[in-house]
């Protein structure tokens, strides 16, 4: 791998690689005081967030680090691009420094592809942490890795997403790696957030969650952002959380062994209901401590793999 | 007395080789002519003579943003591609929303004197779709405005369209219409379909378009007004300019040379020379522009030749503005679009290029027969030849073409503006 930019056309050998990966280092990390790795000593990885994000710049922070990686967040607001300069000034700026890796986010879809094609001659990799309403990698790949821990494969397994399928960067990551698994998938939302097009996508599409729930292997819940709520895509925050909530009583339609995610940060109360957020179902901090483990192999695949593509 | 003499040219591509006087201007004869001492000859060699072509739609950026054209080089890249007669959209800074723009940038051009620039007059004020702008003014200024467009803007507002048009009938003028209903493309960036669903591009819906092209047809046989349509992109637009001409509406409609040839499959590298105001659509919609155009529900091809500084495509999509350049591409285009498939032959080349845009602009003295006693605006081309496009060595001050690299059919050899040559064989003049 020298770039990671979607999950789209990403193959299932080299999916698997990176989960496996993922999966050796937290066997390795487990119980360890001094949680450190050489493997990336003297890289150089640089974070550039240009929307607001904690989880996910502080996961790939803690990544970088347990790799021995040197890790420089710039953030949008505290450096030169405050002042104009144009994304590809920044990138060659950032890789003329020195930069290994880039990681970036930012609300233009398809920056990460950009940057990638900017950054062709020095050599450096770039890691789409979230590009407008595309993609963000990285998540489904850290979703992927704890319905692994929960469910085993994935083949034939039957995962519903929930919610604002429209915007959601995490949905088109996810559907995309899960079909690659060979999971089944169901994109459950109102008709008003959901993509035109999706119909050519690997998945069926419902407006009833309720109808869904019984079937699934794993259930995850999309974020529903403050502006939608706003923006006459449904006609009230009550009325979407009556349909497409996922709350108490819901919980006991679901199998016993099912699994709830969530990519965060979590509306308690809107998407989902506070009980089923910290019910054992619930496999959301999980996903957090996986999402760690996820990216120093994706960091391990770029940046240390020797003989790959 | 300027004599040029083309020497076995076929006009319209059709019949033998003949050969076209041209004295002060006017076609003076055509059939075997022996070139007389002091006139100037060009080889035709069997190539096609055809009337020069006719622009309802380029983006001369002057004044404003001469950065990325002005009124010299965007002539000089009409002139090589064998236009006599362009119309230069009101979007520059300041807006030509008065006839001080207008006769500013119309000066310009007869300065420059490749081509004809006629300016084209905002329809409202600041193109802010708040109030009309003094359209009688301008149409009765030097400039003599024929044709008003907030292009770039929708004039969205139903009732000021209403008046655009009513007003318009007494002035003889014509509105064109950049139709883009703004509620239904707020934050859009590529055409909602397939491929933007599946790349997270912000959909703009063929509907945004359909919708305000069905509005103003209606509202156009109300106030008994002729109505322009800019760059059609939507198959459902069509359909509409379809039901609303079988009405009897007077409506006309151009197609841009992109939407003849590009699809929305260029999306994939989210590359900024591809954005564009309407977007690029499916492939589906670009067979609905070439069978339209050869039927004749649309009614001519309009570059919205959109020259733009490097910085503002060299960025990422959202950041970049929309707009591709297109007068030194247009024929080829046409001929790769439609005249290679057996869509279009010469003679309708001629008309969708050159006669229909001057009939809707109303300008007397272009896309004339090819006869003696016609005034020679003329562009000779060789069909049999191939170009590659590289945006460097274009005429335009901006190199933001999406055809980087391509090799393309049919080439300009040479334009005439009232029987001077104005470009020969890819040199200016």
């Amino acid at each position: 791998m020298k770039h990671l930019l979607t999950t789209d056309g990403l193959a299932e050998d080299a999916a698997t690689a990176v989960l496996d990966t993922a999966d050796e280092l937290k066997r390795t990390l487990l119980g360890r005081e001094v949680r450190k790795l050489p493997t990336l000593r003297g890289r150089t990885v640089i974070t550039m967030f240009y929307e607001n994000s904690t989880r996910t710049r502080v996961s790939f922070e803690i990544a970088g680090k347990w790799m021995s990686a040197d890790v420089v967040n710039v953030s949008a607001g505290g450096s030169s691009v405050g002042k104009g300069e144009s994304l590809r000034d920044t990138a060659l700026t950032l890789a003329a420094a020195g930069a290994d890796c880039v990681i970036v986010r930012h609300p233009a879809s398809g920056a990460a592809h950009r940057l990638a094609g900017w950054l062709t001659e020095t050599g450096t990799s770039v890691v789409n942490a979230g590009d407008g309403t595309h993609e963000h990698p990285t998540q489904a790949l850290l979703d992927a890795a704890t319905l692994r821990e929960r469910l085993g494969a994935l083949k034939g397994r039957r995962i519903a997403i929930v919610g604002d399928v429209l915007h959601s960067r995490v949905a088109r990551s996810n559907v995309h790696l899960l079909a690659t698994l060979g999971a089944d998938v169901v994109l459950v939302a109102p008709p008003t957030l959901l993509p035109k097009g999706v119909e050519s996508w690997p998945v069926t599409v419902s407006h009833e969650l309720d109808a869904e729930l019984p079937a699934v292997d794993a259930v995850m819940m999309l974020r529903v952002q403050a502006e939608r709520m706003h923006g006459g895509f449904f006609p009230s925050a009550r009325e979407y959380s009556i349909a497409y909530g996922l709350n108490e009583a819901r919980l006991g339609l679901l199998p016993e062994d099912a699994v709830v995610l969530h990519p965060g940060p979590m509306l308690r109360g809107m998407e989902i209901g506070s009980a089923v957020a910290d019910a054992p179902q619930s496999a959301i901090t999980e996903q957090v401590r996986n999402g760690v483990h996820v990216r120093m192999a994706v960091l391990y695949h770029l940046l240390a793999g020797e003989g790959e593509e | 007395m300027t004599q040029v003499l083309l020497k076995g040219a076929r006009l319209y591509g059709e019949g033998e080789k003949v050969d076209v006087l041209v004295v002060d201007g006017t076609i003076a004869e055509i059939g075997a002519v022996a070139a007389a001492e002091g006139t100037e000859v060009v080889e035709a060699g069997g190539q096609v003579l055809l009337p020069g072509f006719v622009d309802l739609h380029t983006h001369l950026r002057e004044p404003g943003r001469e950065d990325t054209e002005t009124v010299d080089s965007g002539s000089a890249a009409a002139a090589l591609g064998g236009y006599t007669a362009v119309f230069a959209m009101a979007n520059t800074d300041p807006v030509a929303d008065n006839a001080v723009v207008v006769e500013h940038v119309w000066r310009r051009g007869r300065e420059t004197g490749l081509v004809d620039v006629h300016p084209v007059g905002a329809v409202t004020v600041g193109l802010k779709g708040e109030r009309l702008a003094e359209m009688g003014t301008m149409a009765k200024s030097a400039a003599g405005v024929r044709l008003f467009s907030d292009d770039g803007h929708c004039v969205s507002d139903p009732l000021l369209m209403r008046r655009a048009l009513e007003y318009s009938t007494a002035l003889g003028v014509v509105v064109a219409q950049h139709a883009e209903e703004p509620r239904l493309t707020v934050g859009a960036q590529a055409h909602e379909g397939e491929r933007a669903a599946r790349l997270g591009y912000a959909g703009w819906p063929s509907s945004a378009e359909e919708a305000i092209v069905a509005r103003d047809c209606v509202l156009a046989r109300h106030a008994g007004a002729r109505l322009h349509i800019c760059h059609v992109s939507a198959t459902g637009t069509v359909d509409v300019l379809d039901w609303a001409k079988g009405l009897g509406v007077d409506v006309s409609a151009e197609v841009t040379p992109h939407h003849l040839l590009l699809t929305d499959e260029r999306l994939a590298t989210y590359d900024p020379i591809n954005k564009v105001n309407p977007p690029l659509r499916a492939e589906a919609d670009v067979e609905r522009m070439r069978r339209a155009l050869a039927s004749g529900v649309l009614d001519c091809v309009a570059t919205d030749h959109a020259p733009h500084a490097v910085q503002d495509k060299d960025c990422e999509w959202d950041a970049a503005r929309p707009g591709m350049l297109g007068l030194q591409t247009a024929l080829s285009i046409v001929v790769e679009t439609m005249v290679r498939p057996g869509l279009l032959d010469w003679r309708g080349v001629a008309r969708i290029m050159s006669e229909r845009p001057a009939e809707i602009a109303g300008l007397p003295d272009q896309g004339r027969p090819l006869a003696v006693g016609e005034p020679a605006n003329l562009v000779l081309v060789d069909p049999e030849a191939e170009w590659t496009v590289r945006g460097a060595e274009l005429a335009s001050v901006s190199a933001n073409t999406p055809y980087e690299g391509m090799r393309l059919p049919a080439v300009v050899s040479a334009t005439l503006l009232r029987g001077r040559i104005t470009s020969r064989e890819g040199k200016i003049g």
